[in-house]
C-alpha cells in the first residue's frame, strides 16, 4: 500500500497537510506531535511587513465551523526567514509551502522572490483569497485579469512551483482556475474560506470586529469538493484540496473529486492532534475502500 | 498540554446563572490563572474556562451561562464525560505581589482568582479581596475567599449585598502591595486608571478564541511589546504593557 504523492515535482509521503494559518510556523505544534508524520504543511500567511491584522474580537462559532477574521497576523518575511524558519527546522525536515500574503502584486513578487531562496520551502502559495484584507486578498483573487497578472509577475521571478489559492466566493471559480493556468501557474489550492457573518443578538452588532471573515470548518466540506470537482475538469495542473477535512475519508473523497494532496484547516483548531490521525487512519481507510495506491485515485470520481 | 478526558462529577447553580462544575480524572498541574477548553457536543469551537481550583484528580470550574455554549455545559449530567485541553495560557505571577496583594475580582471574572488567593495565602500574604457583581443574587464564593484567611469585602451594584458601587472605587483606595483583576474589560481598564501608577498589577483577559493553544492568531491583542496571543502569552498580563484599544 502506498500513500506517496507527487505535488509539482516534489514527493509527498502522504497527501495530507495543514492548511496556512491553522498550524502557525509549525514548532508550537512540533511540541505536540512529531510534525514529520505529515505530507507537509503551508505556513502562516506571510507578507513583506509584520502585520497585527485586525481588532478583537476575531472569531465566532457557527454551526458545523467557525468565522476568523484574524487579517494576516504576521511577523513580516524577514522575521520569518530569521526567527520562524531556523526553529522549525530543528523539528522538520521536509520541506514546506510557503503561504504569501500582500496588498498589491509588487508585495506578492517581493515576498515571493525572498522565501524562494528558502532551501526549506519547496512550493510558494499565493493567497489570492483571504476575505479578511481590505487590500490584495481575495480582491485580486476574484478577478481573472488581476490574478493572473499577480501570478505571471511571481512567476517570473521565481523557481519554486507556485501554487494559486483561491477563494470560493465567486461566480465560476474555473474562469479564474483557467485564468492563473494561463498565467503559469503550477498548481491551485481549493478553496479558501467562505466570507461569512455572525450577529450578536445582545448588542445587535456582528460578533466579529471586521464584521465579515472567513467561514470555514466542516460545513464547507460539499462545497470545496463541488468547486475541486468542477476545477479538475477545467485544468491540467495539479489540485491541494482545502475546505472541512476532518477525516481519512475525507481525504480519499477530495482525491477522488480530483485533488492531488489535501489541507486540514479548522479542524487543527479543535483537536490539535487532527492532521497525525488523519495520517495514522489514511492506511486503513484505503484498504476499506480497496485503494493500493493513493496517487492512483486522484480525480477518479470524473 | 495535552487532552485529558474527565468525568463531571458535580455541575450544579451557585448564583444565579453561575454554574460550578467540578471535573475528575487525570488532571495536569494547573496554575492558578491557566485555562481549560472544553468540547461540547453540538458546537465547533471548544469553550475556554478558567480553572477556579484544582486538586490530586480534580479541576473546579465556575462559569457563567453567558451564552449558547454555556448554557448547554449548564445541562450537562453527572458522570458525563468532556474532552478538555489542559493546561492552558501563563497563570498568574505571585513572585512580585509583595507582602499585601490586592485582589479585585468582577463577576463572571472572580474564578480564577480563588486559586490565586489560596496561592497567596499560602506564601502567608496579607490578602484583601473585592468581589463586585450587579446584585445579591449573584454573590459567590466570598466564604471560601474568607476560609482563606482574605479580607474579602463584596460590592454590589445596586446595593443590595455589601458595599454599594463598583470595586474600582474601593481598589482605589484600598492599601496594598501589588494587585491582581480579572471582569469585565470597562473594569479592567477603570482600574487601571485610578490605581496609582507605581503599583504593580496583573490582569487576566478574556476573548473569543478560536483554538484556545497559539496556533490560530485568533485572540492576539496589541501590547507595548508587539502582538501577544492572550490564549498562550496570556490570559494574564501586566498593566504595564496593556494597550487599551477602543472596543
Amino acid at each position: 500500500m502506498g500513500t506517496e504523492v507527487i505535488l509539482c515535482g516534489e514527493r509527498l509521503d502522504n497527501p495530507v497537510m495543514a492548511a496556512s494559518g491553522t498550524f502557525g510556523y509549525g514548532y508550537e505544534m512540533a511540541r505536540l506531535y512529531d510534525i514529520n508524520c505529515l505530507g507537509t504543511f503551508s505556513f502562516k500567511g506571510t507578507t513583506l511587513k509584520p502585520r497585527y491584522g485586525n481588532p478583537l474580537p476575531r472569531i465566532a462559532e457557527c454551526p458545523g465551523g467557525m468565522i476568523n477574521s484574524i487579517g494576516m497576523q504576521n511577523p513580516g518575511v524577514e522575521a520569518v526567514i530569521e526567527e520562524e524558519l531556523p526553529k522549525l527546522a530543528k523539528c522538520l525536515h521536509k520541506k514546506i509551502m510557503a503561504n504569501i500574503g500582500g496588498d498589491s502584486e509588487e508585495e506578492y513578487v517581493l515576498t515571493a522572490e525572498k522565501l524562494d531562496k528558502c532551501p526549506q520551502v519547496g512550493w510558494l502559495e499565493l493567497n489570492l483569497s483571504c476575505p479578511n484584507v481590505a487590500r490584495g486578498g481575495m480582491a485580486m483573487g476574484t478577478d481573472e485579469r488581476t490574478a493572473a497578472s499577480v501570478v505571471a509577475a511571481v512567476k517570473e521571478r521565481v523557481k519554486k512551483p507556485v501554487i494559486v489559492k483561491l477563494s470560493p466566493n465567486v461566480t465560476d471559480i474555473t474562469a479564474i482556475a483557467r485564468a492563473c493556468e494561463g498565467a503559469g501557474a503550477d498548481g491551485l489550492t481549493l478553496i479558501n474560506t467562505l466570507l461569512g457573518m455572525r450577529i450578536d443578538l445582545k448588542t445587535r452588532k456582528p460578533v466579529t470586529a471586521n464584521k465579515m471573515g472567513g467561514f470555514s470548518g466542516p460545513a464547507i466540506f460539499p462545497v470545496a469538493l463541488r468547486m475541486i470537482y468542477q476545477v479538475y475538469e477545467a485544468v491540467d495542473i495539479p489540485i491541494v484540496g482545502a475546505g472541512g477535512v476532518s477525516t481519512a475519508s475525507d481525504v480519499i473523497e477530495m482525491l477522488l473529486a480530483g485533488a492531488t494532496a489535501v489541507q486540514v484547516g479548522a479542524s487543527n483548531l479543535t483537536d490539535p492532534w487532527a492532521c497525525r490521525n488523519i495520517v495514522r487512519d489514511l492506511p486503513e481507510e484505503m484498504k476499506k475502500y480497496g485503494i493500493d495506491e493513493i496517487r492512483d485515485i486522484t480525480g477518479g470520481a470524473h | 498540554m495535552r487532552e485529558a478526558i474527565l468525568t463531571i462529577r458535580e455541575n450544579k447553580r451557585i448564583a444565579r446563572g453561575t454554574f460550578r462544575m467540578i471535573l475528575e480524572g487525570s488532571c495536569d498541574k494547573v496554575l492558578p490563572g491557566q485555562f481549560v477548553n472544553i468540547r461540547i457536543e453540538g458546537f465547533f469551537l471548544r469553550r475556554p474556562i478558567s480553572v477556579c481550583d484544582c486538586g490530586e484528580n480534580t479541576i473546579t470550574l465556575i462559569y457563567k451561562r453567558a451564552g449558547r455554549g454555556t448554557e448547554e455545559m449548564s445541562r450537562m449530567k453527572e458522570g458525563g464525560r468532556l474532552s478538555v485541553l489542559m493546561p492552558l495560557g501563563n497563570g498568574f505571577d505571585t513572585e512580585k505581589s509583595g507582602p499585601a496583594p490586592l485582589i479585585i475580582g468582577g463577576g463572571a471574572g472572580i474564578p480564577p482568582l480563588y486559586g490565586l488567593c489560596k496561592a497567596l495565602a499560602g506564601e502567608k500574604k496579607n490578602i484583601s479581596v473585592l468581589l463586585g457583581f450587579n446584585k445579591a443574587d449573584e454573590v459567590f464564593y466570598e466564604e471560601e475567599f474568607k476560609e482563606l484567611g482574605a479580607s474579602v469585602t463584596v460590592v454590589t451594584f445596586d446595593g443590595s449585598l455589601g458595599e454599594r458601587g463598583l470595586v474600582t472605587e474601593l481598589a482605589s483606595r484600598t492599601d496594598c502591595s501589588s494587585f491582581y483583576a480579572c471582569g469585565p474589560r470597562g473594569m479592567l481598564r477603570a482600574l487601571d486608571s485610578v490605581m496609582e501608577k507605581d503599583i504593580r498589577g496583573y490582569m487576566s483577559l478574556e476573548e473569543r478564541m478560536g483554538c484556545g493553544f497559539g496556533a490560530c492568531m485568533g485572540c492576539t491583542c496589541r501590547t507595548t511589546e508587539g502582538p501577544k496571543r492572550i490564549c498562550r502569552e496570556g490570559p494574564v498580563f501586566e498593566r504595564s504593557e496593556i494597550i487599551w484599544e477602543q472596543r
